[in-house]
């Protein structure tokens, strides 16, 4: 169940820096392009930290549980062969139906305005959800809640001022950013829907919890969207599935991209 | 406090540079933690423990193979590096040394502490480290590494780096 947790926290870092990542080269001025990239690496090295954990756990679990954990032909040789997870495996060799990502994390870069929207609502949740998290009592998991903390305090504050900025901007502007926080408005509500393995592990690890973030988080947003002019969607209908590996189809792609050299060269290293 | 090993070391460490900031050792940027000396069996094995700048900081693989290089070939056993990410870096374990270095380089340091409310925000009146001028603006919160923005002076017109108050 930890391992599930954990991957979860990783797997969102990894699939939103991932994302994030997309837009290297491609920003629209040199210095927004560097802060995308910038982010994307925050997300990365904490993605880092927590997959080395998680293979670590790995490793210690018996065969037989091992066995039960994952769907990938790819562990499962890795397991027969007698060799041991390594930072690189989780992220590597699992397949879409093993990520534990929440959906808004693969929603695809679209337009500026939708890039920093999913920000805004990812980073927001982060910011109050480290806040409590580095109060957990796993020493790990809580180390990187007090690092990230002070990342995504910057990330916030970056993509607040960008919905604010579009928002309050000109027609065009507006309208696009309005449209941006509408469309991915209903990947928001699955961020604070406890898994399974949340849930039992709540008490144990000393877990936010998800309906006090979301107070929170909602008084943020409604806070930057008033500044931005903007009016806060009013759809109640929410998508979910991710955390517990049913996802859109936009992950295959970004793990077709991301694993390819892996899976055609096993093991292969820069 | 320190054994003649660990200073030994701690002299050695002085003389490796973070590949990103190449005027500041490891020292002056305050990420070297601890050292631990340990003896087998007569060869005394050195643990050190490296806390990384931000979680992404490219730089901490190349720190690690440095301290390795500049403690290779000096009569110890087994040499470990190990990340610690608890408690977190802070600017504020920045030596004031290293502070007047990176002045020296072009990069105007970080000047509040961390524990202050807004220690995370872009702090006001950077002195330009070309003209000392405080009549300087900010470009861009984020720059060519995590740890920097962009600031531009208004007096002498030449853009500088800021290492962000963290």
């Amino acid at each position: 169940m930890k391992l599930s947790y954990i991957l979860h926290l990783a797997d969102d870092a990894l699939v939103l820096g991932h994302r994030m990542s997309e837009w290297c080269g491609h920003g629209p001025v040199l210095e927004q392009d560097i802060a995308m990239t910038n982010t994307a690496l925050d997300l990365l090295g904490r993605a880092r930290t927590l997959y080395q954990y998680a293979a670590d756990l790995y490793n210690q679990m018996p065969v037989e549980q091992r066995a039960k954990m994952f769907s990938s032909v790819s562990l499962q040789k890795l397991d027969a062969a007698g060799e041991k997870a390594e930072e690189d495996t989780m992220p590597y060799l699992r397949d879409s139906w093993d990520f534990k990502n929440v959906l808004i994390a693969e929603q695809p870069n679209g337009d500026w305005a939708q890039s920093v929207a999913r920000s805004l609502f990812v980073d927001c949740f982060y910011y109050y959800y480290f806040d409590q998290l580095q109060h957990c009592t796993d020493a790990t998991i809580a180390a990187v809640a007090e690092k990230s903390l002070k990342e995504v305090t910057y990330h916030l504050k970056w993509s607040s001022e960008w919905v604010i900025r579009l928002g309050d901007g000109t027609d065009e502007s507006h309208e696009k950013m309005q449209t941006a926080i509408n469309e991915l408005w209903s990947y928001t509500g699955e961020m604070f829907e406890e898994a399974d393995y949340e849930t039992s592990l709540r008490d144990e690890l000393k877990l936010p919890e998800l309906a006090a973030i979301k107070a929170k988080w909602q008084k943020h947003i409604e806070e930057v969207l008033e500044d931005a002019t903007m009016k806060l969607p009013t759809a109640t209908w929410m998508q979910k599935g991710g955390k517990n590996g049913m996802h859109s189809e936009h992950l295959g792609y970004v793990l077709a991209e991301l694993q390819f050299m892996q899976r055609v060269y096993p093991s292969m290293q820069w | 406090m320190y054994s003649a090993e660990q200073l030994k070391v701690y002299s050695l460490l002085a003389d490796v540079k973070d590949p990103e900031v190449p005027v500041l050792s490891i020292l002056d940027l305050g990420i070297v933690r601890n050292v631990e000396i340990s003896d087998q069996g007569g060869k005394q094995n050195v643990h050190v423990y490296i806390t990384p700048t931000y979680s992404g900081c490219p730089a901490m693989d190349a720190i690690a193979i440095g301290i390795r290089m500049a403690l290779t070939g000096r009569g110890f056993g087994s040499i470990q590096v190990t990340h610690q990410l608890q408690p977190a870096w802070t600017t504020d374990w920045m030596t004031e040394e290293g502070k007047r270095k990176l002045k020296e380089y072009g990069i105007a340091p970080p000047q509040r502490k961390s524990t202050e409310k807004l220690a995370l925000f872009e702090e006001e009146n950077i002195a330009c480290p070309r003209c000392e001028s405080t009549d300087t603006q900010l470009v861009s919160r984020y720059g060519p590494t995590s740890c920097k923005s962009l600031y531009k002076c208004n007096s002498c017109l030449e853009p500088f780096e800021h290492f962000k108050c963290h």
